[in-house]
């Protein structure tokens, strides 16, 4: 036998089942604790950048949209910074928190971000990426939590060069990836989790 | 921390974590994408998380037995502390993680709208509580044990008590929810969720051990519940341009 490895195994993910609501936004779930949800606020003071509103809903094969489902966003400030510790690169905005957490409509399911839209961030490699949206779902049925990103679809000379957009082989499905700009001026961004509309998810 | 260079983010064992198709869990039938995942590696998107200090949690935030009580009043059941350590699959304590949890009560009931199980609600017991890890990744809240309850999947399934948890870490591919099982429950061997995990050692990973050594006296049983987080790879040899 070789030595062990001694490395851990990461903890299982099991579904957040029906109730994720009573953790994770417990006010929304009619529970007043807390002083509030976290993540229902993304801009603390006045921003820098172009302010956008995200909209959009989940939903399953059959074309039934979830209404337990839970989205979360994050995402770079107008300058591409990220407000995280591990950001070494220069300080984002102290105005935005660059997370988003939405339980959706209880009747309809739609979740809505009130944002700003992300400056670029750089691939490892040094290349710039187009403005994305890092999303990441969970509901009951999923049994781990769905990642995917949301671009622009009126960014297309970015996105044209971004090194994951340009990589991907069906090319068809790319625009699964694309929020899209309503008459509103609101981006929207449904999700599909199966069917012939079924988003891209990552593996990351 | 030494001076060797954090690579990206190991990838997500994708043979050791459930599927997302699992037809015994009917839920996940139609719920389940088909298409192959994208895979690539992790970026700044996903070596970064949002930072939440120790000033965003209240005083009673980690314990569910007072934080939605009315005055001098506690929520009903068993009496316990859970506690534990997150760790990144390096063995690296995870400090200033951010943990939710949420439970049914002693009765097996949850406090949501959509939920009509006939076991009654404590009207001192909210079912929610957080915290974040210390220097150490060390946690600790204290609730009353949950109820085991009928789902609505096959004819007569049941939940075994189990408690849910959100983590955040130090990048967001390291975000997680999954739930904690009681040691000695025989309900988890039968239940169609747990039933998604892939080997016996995948249920251990989620099943909490009494901890008589942390109970208190005359007061709480103790539970011990570890957390294990994607870890990053360790380098010197390395070369990423922009320095991380």
């Amino acid at each position: 036998m070789p030595q062990s490895l001694n490395y851990l195994r990461e903890s299982p993910s099991q579904t957040a089942g029906p109730y994720v609501h009573i953790g994770c936004t417990p006010n929304f779930a009619g529970i007043d604790i807390y002083g509030g949800d976290l993540g229902t606020v993304m801009k603390t003071g006045p921003v820098k950048g172009q302010e956008i509103t995200v909209k959009g809903a989940v939903f399953d094969g059959t074309g039934t949209v979830l209404r337990d489902a839970m989205v979360e966003i994050w995402q770079a400030d107008a300058a591409g910074l990220y407000p995280s510790a591990n950001e070494t690169r220069g300080a984002a905005d102290p105005n935005f928190t660059g997370w988003g957490r939405s339980a959706g409509d209880m009747d309809t399911g739609e979740f809505t971000f009130e944002t700003v839209k992300p400056g670029q961030v750089p691939w490892p490699d040094g290349r710039m990426q187009a403005p994305h949206i890092t999303v990441w779902i969970v509901a009951r049925g999923i049994n781990l939590g769905l990642q995917t990103r949301l671009y622009f679809e009126d960014a297309a000379e970015a996105n044209a060069v971004d090194p994951i957009l340009s990589r991907i082989e069906h090319q068809n499905r790319v625009p699964t990836l694309l929020a899209k700009l309503e008459k509103d001026g609101s981006y929207r961004f449904d999700i599909h989790l199966q069917g012939p509309h079924e988003t891209i998810f990552f593996d990351i | 921390m030494d001076d060797r260079k954090l690579g990206g983010y190991i990838p997500r064992d994708r043979a050791w974590q459930p599927d997302a198709l699992t037809p015994p869990y009917k839920t996940s039938v139609k719920r389940s994408p088909q298409a192959a995942l994208l895979s690539f590696p992790s970026s700044l998107s996903e070596e970064t998380s949002p930072v939440f200090g120790h000033a965003t949690i209240g005083a009673l935030d980690n314990d569910l037995i007072h934080n939605f009580a009315a005055p001098s009043q506690s929520a009903i059941g068993p009496r316990i502390i859970v506690h534990g350590q997150v760790l990144d699959e390096t063995g690296r304590p995870v400090p200033n993680a951010l943990i939710e949890v949420w439970q049914a009560n002693a009765g097996g009931r949850y406090r949501h709208a959509k939920e009509g199980y006939l076991a009654p609600l404590d009207p001192n017991f909210g079912g929610c509580g957080r915290m974040i890890t210390d220097e150490n990744g060390v946690y600790e809240f204290r609730t009353v044990q949950p109820g085991p309850y009928p789902w609505p999947n096959g004819m007569n399934d049941w939940r075994p008590a189990h408690i849910h948890f959100s983590i955040f870490g130090h990048g967001f591919a390291q975000r997680l929810i999954t739930q904690m099982y009681f040691e000695g429950d025989p309900l988890i061997q039968r239940c169609p969720i747990v039933g998604v995990l892939k080997s016996q050692e995948a249920v251990d990973a989620l099943t909490a051990p009494l901890d008589m050594n942390r109970t208190v006296p005359m007061d709480s049983l103790a539970y011990k519940f570890d957390i294990v987080l994607r870890g990053r790879r360790q380098t010197y040899f390395e070369n990423r341009v922009e320095g991380l």
